[in-house]
């Protein structure tokens, strides 16, 4: 099953996919741009992957001192940075560097803690699209990647759909694809992750609870492009959604 | 102890959940790094602020324990101000960024000790319980000089520390202005201004007790992981 939450006429609704677009829990039939997209579930702590597709690693190599075979990179995001489906996003005016990251989002359904990873998938229930954009200029390399550069308002986009665990028989064959105004810029598959769900859930488990709502953004593959204001940013894993963003400039926002 | 079972009763503020920690706030800490931290892998000074998220797993309550790892010999524990937020503020210059303060709360940071601090590290300084938040919140009308308030540290009851909250590299303004540039902050909130330098070493076994003139106290048994048991020190329900 896939359910997003959206708002519409007032009032929160849980939506599920329609033909015609989607349709409320109340049986109300609607074109996809007639609703707001919010991120499909509650979202508790975020926890994010660095450089967990070999290619990617490979990609930033030069300004790196890691390896493949180093410790997880993990950082924690605060879920004020999140917003939906055909949502806008900021690039700050002056910014060189400012790039999207199609990641598969892996919700946590159960209460975990010290979890083996033969167990581990017992506690995912679904999984959705994630864009985490990210702000290269405003790297520094303490505690690094910084917040300013990840957990910006509304850098981080989430959804359309929450995926049930059931419907995904193999989330570590799931074929990943950006496109920025219609071509093409990164593909991938989540059979590249250097550290698989399981391995993240047994590492992230063994020194935090991991709670219903939580949401580990697994990382992303090669080909991250700078995006300009205007750009259409569309991140889609097939089978579990397909993200729609659009890049707005300071104006907007009175900057 | 999840949040939702503290008891912060200063309506109509509560305690959100997002608990942002400024760290390396005080001179003193970038200071005993010396000419490293203008070489390799930092290669300059922080420019912005040193931020991390502590999520709600970290969270806890005086009297918690706290629970050193297996495998490691002592934690650091650091007193820090909480700025608790009420009002949502977005872009604010040093002179609103005091508006949108509710008031104050203790705070504790604590760490499995680490030399670097080029990654985020979460699985040293996030753990559970990692970041206890006393009980009260201090309305900030009553707490007029929230930047010369003495900071005490005991372990098992003998003084270790003598600070202050002031000094910092950001103030709480500041520290506010910088974050709510690139993130809207939201009533409950919480900014820690961060632990100033020479945070106390302790080992399972000990005790540890926090103090901030005017704001309040954390007091916590340091306990080895393998003593902690199954339930840990947070307390997370299963």
């Amino acid at each position: 099953m896939k359910t997003a939450r959206v708002a519409h006429a007032g009032a929160l609704h849980t939506a599920v996919p329609h033909v015609d677009g989607v349709q409320l829990a109340d049986g109300r039939v609607l074109p996809e741009d007639a609703v707001v997209w919010l991120p499909p579930f509650e979202v508790g702590t975020v926890i994010a992957l660095g450089l967990n597709y070999a290619d990617h690693v490979k990609e930033l190599s030069k300004e790196l001192t890691v390896t493949t075979k180093d410790e997880p990179l993990v950082f924690f995001k605060s879920a004020s940075s999140l917003i939906g489906h055909r949502g806008q996003t900021r690039r700050p005016a002056g910014v060189a560097f400012m790039h999207y990251e199609c990641e598969l989002a892996v919700v946590i359904g159960r209460t975990a803690r010290k979890v083996e990873r033969t167990q581990a998938m017992a506690h995912v229930a679904g999984y959705t699209v994630c864009n985490d954009y990210a702000v290269r200029d405003h790297l520094e390399n303490w505690y690094r990647p910084n917040l300013r550069v990840k957990n910006r308002d509304g850098g981080t986009v989430l959804g359309p759909w929450l995926v049930d665990a059931a419907d995904v028989p193999d989330p570590h064959a799931l074929t990943l694809r950006t496109s920025v105004n219609g071509r093409v810029t990164q593909q991938g598959n989540t059979a590249d992750l250097i550290n698989d769900i399981p391995a993240l859930i047994e590492y992230l488990s063994g020194f935090m609870t991991l709670q219903a709502g939580d949401v580990i953004l697994t990382g992303t593959p090669d080909g991250v492009v700078n995006v300009d204001v205007g750009d259409e940013v569309i991140t889609e894993i097939v089978g579990i959604g397909r993200l729609v963003n659009t890049i707005v400039g300071d104006e907007p926002f009175g900057r | 102890m999840p949040l939702s079972s503290l008891q912060i009763d200063v309506p109509p503020y509560r305690l959100s959940g997002t608990v942002i920690a400024a760290l390396l706030n005080d001179p003193a800490q970038l200071d005993a790094l010396g000419k490293a931290a203008h070489e390799p892998p930092y290669k300059a000074p922080p420019k912005g602020p040193v931020l991390a998220v502590r999520p709600r797993h970290t969270l806890a309550a005086d009297g918690d324990d706290l629970v050193v790892p297996d495998g490691e010999e002592a934690l650091t524990v650091g007193a820090s101000l909480g700025v608790v937020v009420g009002r949502t503020v977005c872009r604010a210059d040093d002179a609103a960024a005091m508006g949108c303060v509710a008031g104050y709360v203790m705070a504790a940071e604590v760490a499995v000790p680490l030399a670097s601090h080029y990654r985020p590290a979460v699985r040293f300084i996030a753990r559970d319980g990692y970041c206890p938040l006393g009980t009260r919140v201090v309305p900030a009308e009553a707490l007029p000089q929230p930047e010369s308030l003495a900071v005490r540290i005991e372990v098992d009851g003998t003084p270790v520390l003598t600070g202050t909250t002031g000094g910092r590299l950001r103030g709480i303004a500041r520290l506010i202005a910088d974050v709510s540039d690139f993130m809207t902050l939201r009533p409950g909130d919480v900014l820690l201004l961060g632990a100033g330098h020479g945070a106390p070493r302790v080992r399972a076994g000990q005790t540890v007790t926090l103090h901030i003139d005017g704001v309040g106290r954390l007091h916590h048994r340091v306990v080895a992981e393998s003593v902690a048991g199954s339930a840990g020190a947070s307390g997370v329900p299963a």
